[in-house]
């Protein structure tokens, strides 16, 4: 069962450029993180100097699509009346292989067997046309 | 960091309140609860309103020195100063910041206010609600990830899974917060008693957080009046001194999303070594904390990154009968806090923690000589005063 219901649920619009690339990178169904081009550091949320040499150049770079939970929380009073008929559900985050973390969700993993540093992997779903989001599954 | 120390410099002279409403139930406008808050203080005090030279908020206070000056009749201004910060991070270092004037020699009488009508200017803790969504938010709005409360659910969740916390010690906190307003006539939730079972029974909002681990809505305003330690001297009541003041953030503590160094953390890390060198003080020489409750978990890892508790005796340490003003090793939020006195962006923590050390608290710690008061934990900056009677001088 998908959570995910494409009509009313809030997707992603950005005026910023790489922002949008980012999003627009999903659409290939790989996900893409920053990396710096000065010392190789990869970086989420995009932007434009590394925070760790100060350098300005970076490139797209493939990530694994691999990693762990790193947190998550069960959400049971939902903030946004899209999600008012979804409840409980869990928002986690991931931490990938490449070490930035990443906000999604697992929606095939049952709530009740949420727990630290299990493996897993990206997959995508359309929501619009135009915008395709990351989603995580468990690896077997 | 030098030597250099705001210790003993400064002290509270008088402090302010208006009455506390559930959101939505104040009768007067916001700004009339501030400038109510402010000559309380002065009240209090017994210096005339007229002599406050100096003005310092937090929270992007919308009632600005300006206006305040105008309508209160101030001689001159000679500060206006705004603390940076979401949430209440600001409850403290609005103090530190109004301190610092003060020992500069910018001001001379300093009043630090906040006045908060949720009811006339919208609510915070909700989530944007619409269906295109720009800049960060993108990046977690569409998983349903969209308020303060579930942002910070999922440091607490890592932090208790990391040390084995159960959720049986952010019921005690909840429970300190609700014992101690049973006896404070002011405290919203005064007459409202909170049990084991009625916490247990209680409505999940965000894991780990039931309905009573969050932070109430309100209307109200609360003002505390800084002036020198020579000044401090003629005041009416008996001073609290500033012994050490700090706000701020660890390395990218705020970086977007959810992708700081030190995750689960309350953000006090490097804040605390410089409010403990200022004050010259250990953990152990506090005698009562407040300490903002935005949400439990967050009071939680506030402590134990100010030393107030290890990690692994947390179970042990946040029971009931170790946090309560009546014979508890570290009375904790004492007048009942943002979840059972009011939310006034932690000001009012403020004014409870010297209260303790003027012997006005309606839970009265015996002798209290030290008292630690910490604002905002998880948002960036956050910021914690440490007061002292003129014996810790």
């Amino acid at each position: 069962m998908s959570i995910i219901d494409p009509i009313e649920l809030p997707v992603p619009y950005s005026v910023d450029e790489i922002n949008r690339e980012f999003w627009k990178l999903c659409s290939t169904h790989i996900l893409h993180f920053q990396q710096c081009k000065g010392c190789g550091h990869w970086r989420h949320l995009p932007r434009y100097m590394c925070s760790k040499c100060g350098s300005p150049d970076w490139h797209w770079a493939p990530s694994s699509g691999k990693g762990v939970i790193f947190s998550w929380t069960t959400v049971h009073q939902p903030m946004h009346p899209a999600f008012g008929g979804k409840t409980p559900y869990a928002s986690i985050i991931v931490e990938m292989e490449e070490g930035v973390r990443i906000v999604s969700q697992a929606p095939d993993l049952p709530i009740e067997d949420l727990k630290l540093d299990i493996p897993v992997e990206v997959y995508f779903e359309a929501r619009t046309e135009d915008v395709t989001l990351p989603f995580f599954r468990v690896i077997e | 960091m030098s030597e250099r120390s705001i210790r003993g410099k400064v002290a509270v002279a008088g402090v302010g309140e208006t009455t506390y409403y559930k959101r939505g139930q104040s009768p007067d406008a916001e700004f009339l609860l501030g400038l109510k808050a402010i000559v309380a203080a002065c009240d209090d005090a017994g210096i005339s309103p007229k002599e406050i030279d100096g003005f310092c908020s937090f929270a992007d206070d919308r009632n600005d020195p300006s206006r305040l000056s105008a309508a209160l009749g101030i001689k001159e201004m000679n500060l206006s100063s705004m603390q940076w910060g979401g949430g209440g991070g600001g409850a403290a270092g609005v103090l530190q910041n109004g301190a610092a004037a003060i020992a500069a020699g910018y001001a001379d009488v300093v009043v630090c206010y906040r006045a908060l009508a949720q009811g006339q200017f919208g609510r915070y803790g909700q989530g944007p609600q619409v269906p295109y969504i720009q800049g960060e938010r993108a990046f977690t709005s569409p998983y349903g990830l969209m308020s303060p409360a579930q942002m910070f659910a999922m440091k607490v969740v890592r932090f208790m899974h990391e040390h084995g916390i159960k959720q049986e010690a952010l019921r005690a906190l909840s429970m300190a917060s609700y014992h101690h307003a049973q006896n404070n006539p002011r405290a919203v939730m005064n007459g409202k008693p909170l049990t084991e079972e009625k916490y247990d029974n209680s409505r999940w909002i965000v894991e780990p957080f039931h309905l009573f681990d969050c932070c109430m809505e309100n209307d109200g305003a609360a003002a505390i009046l800084l002036v020198s330690a020579e000044r401090a001297k003629d005041i009416k009541q008996k001073p609290a001194y500033i012994l050490g003041a700090a706000h701020g953030s660890g390395y990218r503590a705020a970086a977007p999303v959810h992708n700081s160094g030190d995750y689960p953390s309350s953000n006090f890390s490097t804040v605390a070594p410089h409010l403990y060198r200022q004050a010259q003080i250990t953990p152990e020489d506090i005698d009562v904390a407040q300490i903002y409750e935005n949400f439990t978990g967050g009071v939680l890892m506030t402590m134990i990154e100010h030393g107030l508790c290890k990690p692994e005796e947390a179970n042990d340490f946040f029971q009931l009968d170790n946090l309560i003003a009546q014979g508890g090793k570290l009375p904790l939020n004492t007048s009942g806090g943002n979840l059972a006195e009011c939310y006034m962006h932690g000001l009012g923590l403020q004014i409870e923690a010297i209260r303790q050390l003027r012997g006005q608290s309606t839970n009265q710690v015996k002798d209290a000589k030290i008292a630690l008061a910490a604002a905002g934990p998880m948002v960036s900056p956050v910021s914690t005063i440490i007061y002292g009677t003129e014996d810790t001088l």
